[in-house]
């Protein structure tokens, strides 16, 4: 059958002589997809039956359940399962067609995956951000994989004049077991394909008591093998014939312009075959290029070799003065005042004022860069007014309409194919080098593939915000916390949409400020104003790492202003089971989820930190010079806790020795990618703590690459990282995995490191304060 | 004329001597499991064997390793299950994948020099192979699986 399309329509990364074998077996009767068959509303209706809603039909796009998208079978019973959503690590290019698998009884040795182009219209949003996927996809996985089944069966029941509730699909073939008789999928496909979508009120989900993959052991990754020999297709990793190699020389601070350049010496390089500028948008420009001066040749080793002979004269611009000393301090000086009201219960003043004893906290986290493996890449052909690209982009849909909107050509002649992302981390979500590629494909008349060197991804990025967060907490003579002012301070990702955003964005006061979920008395969290002066954006867990480093830090002080255990400290902060009620917040944003199915639960938030006190072994004896330190964050409507056990040597040396990590995401479906997260979090977490600072002085960024911006390397990794994953009722609405492991390990990192040598880390990174 | 053997294959390049190997090997031969990441030799993505010895392909020059041979991943096994492969899928290291070509050069050049490490000769001998992702545990317990066979 074709439940569903034309695989070759299909086209992603799967390799041309793969998509072939598919199409010679014959029955892929086309069923005229165009447009006619794929729902085209957001298809909120159709969750009627759901257990929960999600802030799914919400997204561009919303949500398509319509199998005939999604799910394709050959007359051999292979099943081809489109994923839609980029896979960059998280494993979801596996998770989500494997839900479909589970519902519609496939044997997973016999699904092939193949990966959808960028087309929202035709299967709903695929940004593959925000930790959502399988949040927002669970459910109708289940259902497309669900109406995938009933026409298999309804097909199966025809053939054998039975009724169709005799019949039931069982691993890959239909049975009627009142008589023995079989069929399988393969052979059912041609006559499945001819059913009519069933509706989705009348579906019937598995009972997950008879799941055979979800929630279950070790499904590997679908690329595992491919990736093992060096076959998996990242961003440049696919070639054209007469393809060229660019790299640009771009401006660098953020707003300025070329002035002038000679290219004298670049074009006399062994393999340079072309120097032309290529066009910039003033900032704040979204995601469009800077533009600069791009060298063509015919590898990329020359055009690299090129680039190192231009001289180029830049005009900076206004942001020529940014440096990141003065701004630290700005940054700080701001957060001392009053700010922006976000969040008010009591009268924080008079309760402070009214106080026993003020502790007063003051955090200050950099700017970050994703430094992603892979730097940005993508190959663009455009021809006849069409556009096809090879880019790894989190966002193959936005992608689509910025490369159209800036080419001045119809999306419909714009194709984006998605080859795995060698890390996003939020970075690929712009499509900025992709718009690069096109644009100088456009000008050359010939398949162009722009590379991103490692100084270009950290110097001309979207980094992660610079941060100054204060709290002021309010002990009564009891030692019981009364009131709790959080200024945080931070340019907002807004500015990379519009000039003059001072204030953080509801998406950002919404992570880790006004959800601050401890039970005090009077709470104010405000916002004072901060300007952008480079380009900002998202960076994996985003405005999470600040709050949960201060608001768990602050922890950690009130514990040992107190005398007080950490973990007690924790526990006593977040209060007593409830749903935290957050009626003074104009915009209180629950990361785009109905606070219905996601409310903020500090019975959730409480068992995290329970199960990891347990599993970890909080309170054990430890070696002389170690400490353990804890912290908990909701983050992405999941819930974690972090225990790390340190030890600081001579010099500073710091030792991690072990890190726990307990999370509540829900109902999950592939347990071996949330360990793998886990486990990832806790590095990029041990790295950003220990290491992780971009500065700026005259508007450039300092840092260029791996030796002056390191990341932490195995030597230094933890020695044992430990995932416990908190059982959650198969209905329990699915939460994120992908970024929420990392907000709460660099303030259990820090709290720990007090606990080893009562030295209290205020500012990341670590770098030398150790050492004295 | 440069002559050069690549995975058993005797090839010609007539271009700049000084091309970093890296770039011969994917823009040139189309060979693109060697991965480019940093360009400095400071992160391993882009590790080759050239005769017994793990080389980092973004800073070694063509001119560099003639007359010598060069294995990359794609050459590593003929049918890609070198005892570190294997261990590779055993132990589900990858994330996104992109580094993992590099850490299984690095990790079969360790076990040609030293085929029982331990864990921290296992840590130290990967320390210059940088996995953003974060996926150093399973690459320890694969290369000490690939090693022991336990």
């Amino acid at each position: 059958m074709n439940i569903i399309t034309n695989p070759d329509k299909l086209r992603g990364i799967e390799r041309r002589v793969q998509v072939e074998k598919i199409s010679r077996r014959g029955v892929l009767k086309g069923l005229g997809i165009a447009g006619g068959l794929v729902l085209a509303a957001p298809v909120m209706s159709r969750h009627a039956f759901a257990k929960y809603q999600t802030g799914a039909g919400q997204m561009p796009h919303g949500t398509v359940v319509d199998p005939r998208v999604f799910v394709a079978i050959a007359s051999d019973g292979t099943v081809t399962i489109v994923a839609h959503r980029a896979e960059m690590g998280t494993g979801v290019r596996t998770s989500l067609p494997l839900i479909v698998a589970e519902e519609m009884e496939a044997d997973w040795s016999r699904v092939k995956v193949q990966q959808a182009h960028g087309d929202e219209v035709k299967f709903g949003n695929q940004d593959t951000d925000g930790s959502r996927s399988t949040r927002h996809y669970l459910q109708p996985m289940r259902e497309i994989g669900a109406s995938a089944r009933t026409m298999l069966e309804t097909a199966a029941a025809k053939r054998w004049g039975v009724p169709a509730a005799e019949v039931k699909a069982v691993n890959h073939e239909v049975v009627h077991s009142a008589t023995s008789r079989r069929l399988g999928f393969g052979e059912l496909a041609a006559d499945a394909a001819k059913e009519s979508v069933p509706s989705v009120e009348g579906l019937k989900l598995k009972d997950p008591k008879n799941f055979r993959y979800l929630g279950k052991g070790q499904i590997g990754i679908v690329d595992l093998r491919d990736i093992t020999i060096g076959t998996a297709q990242f961003g440049g990793d696919v070639t054209l014939p007469g393809t060229k190699y660019a790299v640009i020389a771009r401006p660098p601070v953020t707003g300025g312009k070329l002035k002038s350049f000679d290219a004298t010496a670049a074009m006399k390089v062994s393999g340079v075959e072309k120097v032309m500028e290529v066009q910039g948008w003033p900032w704040p420009s979204k995601f469009q290029p800077v533009g600069g001066v791009a060298v063509i040749a015919r590898n990329t080793g020359a055009a690299i070799k090129g680039r190192d002979a231009l001289k180029i004269v830049w005009d900076d611009g206004p942001n020529g003065k940014y440096e990141s000393t003065a701004y630290r301090a700005q940054l700080e000086e701001a957060a001392r005042k009053p700010g922006l009201v976000v969040r008010k219960e009591g009268d924080v003043d008079a309760a402070l004022k009214g106080a026993d004893k003020v502790i007063v906290g003051e955090y200050y986290l950099p700017h970050l860069a994703h430094v992603a493996m892979e730097p940005p890449v993508a190959l663009a052909n455009v021809k006849d007014g069409r556009c096809e690209i090879w880019a790894p982009v989190q966002s193959p849909g936005g992608t689509r309409e910025d490369v159209a909107k800036t080419l001045g050509i119809p999306q419909e002649n714009v194709t984006v194919n998605v080859t795995l992302l060698g890390g996003g981390f939020g970075r690929k979500s712009k499509c900025d080098f992709a718009i690069e590629a096109a644009l100088l494909s456009k000008a050359i008349g010939a398949p162009v593939k722009v590379q991103w060197t490692r100084e270009d991804d950290v110097r001309n990025g979207f980094l992660h915000t610079v941060s100054a967060e204060r709290i002021e907490a309010g002990l009564d003579k009891s030692g019981k916390v009364v009131a709790w002012r959080h200024r945080s301070v931070a340019p907002s990702i807004a500015s990379t949409f519009a000039p003059n955003a001072l204030h953080q964005a509801p998406f950002e006061l919404g992570m880790g400020l006004i959800d601050m979920p401890f039970e005090i008395a009077n709470i104010q969290c405000e916002n004072p104003e901060a300007a952008a002066h480079t380009r900002t954006g998202w960076f994996r867990a985003v405005s999470n790492i600040p709050r949960a480093f201060a608001v768990q830090s602050m922890v950690g002080e009130l514990a040992h202003a107190t005398n007080r255990d950490q973990k007690d400290m924790l526990l006593e902060l977040i209060g007593s089971p409830r749903i935290v009620k957050l009626d003074s917040v104009k915009d209180p944003w629950n990361y785009g989820e109905p606070y219905e199915s996601y409310p903020i639960d500090t019975a959730r938030l409480r068992r995290v930190v329970e199960v990891v006190a347990d599993k970890g072994g909080w309170g054990r004896a430890v070696p002389k010079g170690h400490g353990l330190g804890i912290a908990a964050h909701r983050s992405f409507v999941s819930y974690i806790a972090t225990i790390v056990e340190v030890s600081v040597g001579e010099k500073g040396k710091l030792v991690v020795h072990r890190v726990d990590t307990a999370i509540d995401c829900g109902t999950f479906v592939n347990p071996e990618r949330i360990e793998s997260q886990i486990e990832g979090a806790a590095i990029m977490g041990l790295s950003l703590a220990k290491y992780g600072e971009i500065t700026f002085k005259d508007g450039k960024v300092q840092q260029g690459n791996f030796d002056d911006f390191p990341v932490i390397r195995m030597d230094e990794a933890p020695r044992i990282t430990h995932v416990h994953i908190v059982p959650a009722d198969a209905d329990a609405p699915p939460s994120g995995v992908g970024e929420p492991g990392v907000p709460p390990f660099a303030p259990a990192l820090i709290n720990a490191i007090f606990a080893a040598t009562g030295k209290r880390i205020r500012a990341l990174p670590i770098g030398k304060q150790l050492e004295t | 004329m440069i002559k050069v053997k690549v995975n058993g294959q005797q090839r010609d390049w007539d271009g700049d001597p000084d091309l970093p190997l890296l770039w011969y090997l994917r823009d040139e031969i189309g060979l693109t499991g060697t991965k480019f990441a940093c360009g400095q030799a400071l992160c391993g993505a882009c590790t080759v064997i050239v005769d017994k010895q793990a080389v980092r392909a973004c800073i070694t020059s063509v001119s560099d390793v003639v007359n010598r041979e060069i294995t990359t991943i794609e050459g590593l096994h003929p049918t890609g299950d070198h005892a570190v492969q294997k261990a590779w899928r055993q132990v589900n290291v990858p994330q996104c994948g992109f580094c993992q070509a590099g850490q299984i050069m690095q990790a079969a050049a360790l076990l040609m020099e030293n085929p029982k490490p331990s864990h921290d000769q296992i840590r130290e001998a990967m320390a210059g192979n940088i996995c953003r992702c974060g996926c150093y545990q399973r690459i320890e317990n694969a290369v000490h699986l690939a090693s022991t066979g336990v």
